[in-house]
């Protein structure tokens, strides 16, 4: 069975407008839409395209985080996923505790590839899918724009700052994805309730090894510093004489 | 002390201008002796200009010609033996740093702080969350390793006029042939590069086609900048991605942006908050760039633009 397992992130959904708590604690959530992290999402929708063309016959959507994290489950099944599995936890955890907790996953399910969002829209970290590679010592194909599979190897091209960069990946490998690599369909309502039926397993972190304690302290968050707002200017010729004001011209 | 270990970026046989930035970031960690490692085939260019940079001690030099191009999976196992001893293990926050990174710090075991904005303490580090909407304080356990990538766009170029010596060592280390090299496709081109350029001149959706786009480049060259992107304009087509401002883009510093038919999502402002001075060209008086900008000019972008072409 050629399997590929995709990382689901259940995040603060991207149309919000994030806000810092007045104590600085965290980031206000209370009444806060949540989420699939978007880029977990253009994942997902790798991993259906590539079952619709043959190349795989299994899709197990995984998720490490708290019991909520069901939902974003649910929604990855009614996507196309064939099966789910939430990792529970309850305190945050930090990248090398999930990529623990995925190659736990991984040991066990043999997937051919493993596909994961380039980075979550919360943390920001762009950690996780690097780690998981390393500790799983199988290749990586970071920031991908673009994945073909050729027999026992991928070749994926890469959205990096000097341009597109392709290389060639043995299987298995872990992928994670960039804004372009596909745009993910729309969940149809006749899959939501499809989805209901499909299995979501529910295993206790002790049972993955999760070590919870964090190896980094978040002391405070603060909101950034906003800049001043500027001049309006009428035209081209007033806005040439503020840049040579300001020696920019 | 805190010894530092850079991980030098560099293509062409030439040091990545964001390694000067990392210097800067490692020299204001207190008590520290930084060490930036040189992984290439040849590199004795690379580590030359490493070597000139003002608060670096000494450079490694690891010539292999496996090192070149660069794969994160081959390069790592090689630094996590370098490693050993360092407090800190530094790479830049570009698509490099990005990739590499993380897999150097899960083969060490060690946390990693991404985007290193401040150095508080030798402990006590800030860096952006939430696509930059939030500000988090982070504190690493005292006398364990830490990796670190550094927001470049944060830092100054650390100046030249050092003379470090130059070690060549080598790694002793099993190296993966499971991930190569194929290809990698790069406009070349004559204007500043992006990342650390003082001037740039972005496009955004409104400038409505490839051809289009084109409009910005006679700016660009009087006022001797680099050229960006919105990412509107990147998925429409009408510029390549590596011309990306913004959250998953660049993050860019730069002296002047200009901001021509770009409406300013948040994605984008995170890219530019750090700019000196932001002019922005939009026809629409409500567009959120306005609210970041120093200069602002309400109008059609098609006449404006080779109208202050013109007066420059």
């Amino acid at each position: 069975m050629r399997k590929i397992l995709v990382g689901i992130k259940r995040v603060i959904d991207y149309n919000v407008r994030v806000r810092v708590r007045p104590d600085g604690s965290g980031v206000v959530t209370e009444g806060v839409k949540m989420s699939a992290n978007p880029f977990d999402s253009i994942a997902l929708e790798e991993a259906l395209r590539l079952r619709e063309r043959g190349e795989a016959d299994e899709i197990v959507a995984v998720s490490v985080g708290p019991t909520e994290s069901q939902q974003q489950l649910r929604d990855a099944l009614a996507m196309g996923a064939d099966r789910a599995i939430l990792a529970k936890t309850d305190g945050p955890l930090e990248p090398p505790a999930i990529a623990r907790a995925l190659l736990k996953l991984v040991e066990r399910e043999s997937p051919r590839l493993v596909i994961l969002g380039k980075q979550a829209i919360d943390d920001d970290c762009n950690q996780t899918g690097q780690m998981l590679a390393a500790l799983w010592d199988r290749p990586q194909a970071t920031f991908a724009s673009k994945l073909q599979i050729e027999g026992e190897t991928a070749r994926v091209t890469r959205e990096v700052d000097a341009g597109l960069e392709t290389i060639e990946v043995d299987l298995p490998a872990v992928v994670t994805t960039d804004l372009r690599l596909n745009e993910p369909r729309y969940i149809k309502l006749p899959d939501i309730m499809k989805a209901k039926k499909k299995p979501l397993e529910v295993v206790e972190p002790a049972s993955l090894g999760i070590e919870a304690a964090p190896q980094l302290k978040t002391l405070k968050f603060e909101a950034p510093p906003q800049r001043q707002k500027g001049i309006m200017v009428k035209d081209a010729a007033e806005l040439v004489a503020a840049l040579k004001q300001r020696g920019l011209a | 002390m805190n010894r530092i270990l850079i991980v030098a970026e560099h293509a062409d046989g030439k040091l990545n201008a964001a390694i000067a930035k990392c210097v800067s970031c490692a020299v204001s960690i207190p008590d520290s002796d930084v060490t930036v490692a040189v992984l290439a085939a040849d590199g004795a260019a690379v580590a030359d200009s490493a070597a000139a940079l003002t608060g670096v001690a000494r450079v490694v030099l690891v010539q292999n010609p496996a090192n070149e191009p660069a794969l994160a999976a081959v390069l790592a196992p090689q630094l996590a033996k370098l490693a050993a001893g360092y407090a800190f293990v530094l790479g830049p926050s570009t698509t490099f740093g990005k990739d590499l990174m993380p897999r150097v710090a899960a083969l060490l075991g060690a946390p990693q702080l991404s985007d290193v904005m401040a150095v508080d303490s030798a402990t006590r580090f800030r860096r952006p969350v939430y696509a930059g909407n939030a500000i988090a304080t982070v504190e690493v356990a005292a006398g364990k390793q830490v990796v670190a990538t550094v927001r470049v766009a944060s830092f100054q170029a650390a100046p030249g006029g050092g003379s470090a010596p130059v070690e060549k060592q080598s790694v002793d280390v099993p190296l993966p042939t499971h991930t190569r090299f194929v290809s990698v496709s790069a406009a070349r081109s004559d204007r500043p590069d992006l990342q650390t350029a003082a001037r740039v001149i972005s496009g955004g959706r409104a400038l409505g086609s490839a051809e289009n786009f084109k409009l910005i480049q006679g700016l660009a060259d009087k006022l001797g900048a680099a050229i960006g992107a919105s990412r509107a304009a990147v998925d429409a087509g009408y510029a390549p991605n590596e011309l990306q401002v913004g959250q998953t883009g660049k993050i860019i510093a730069p002296e002047l942006y200009v901001a021509i038919g770009i409406s300013g999502a948040i994605q984008h402002l995170t890219g530019i908050k750090d700019a000196r001075t932001i002019v922005a060209i939009n026809k629409d008086a409500e567009a959120p760039i306005f609210e970041v900008a120093d200069i602002g000019l309400v109008g059609d972008l098609f006449s404006l633009v080779p109208e202050i072409e013109k007066l420059l």
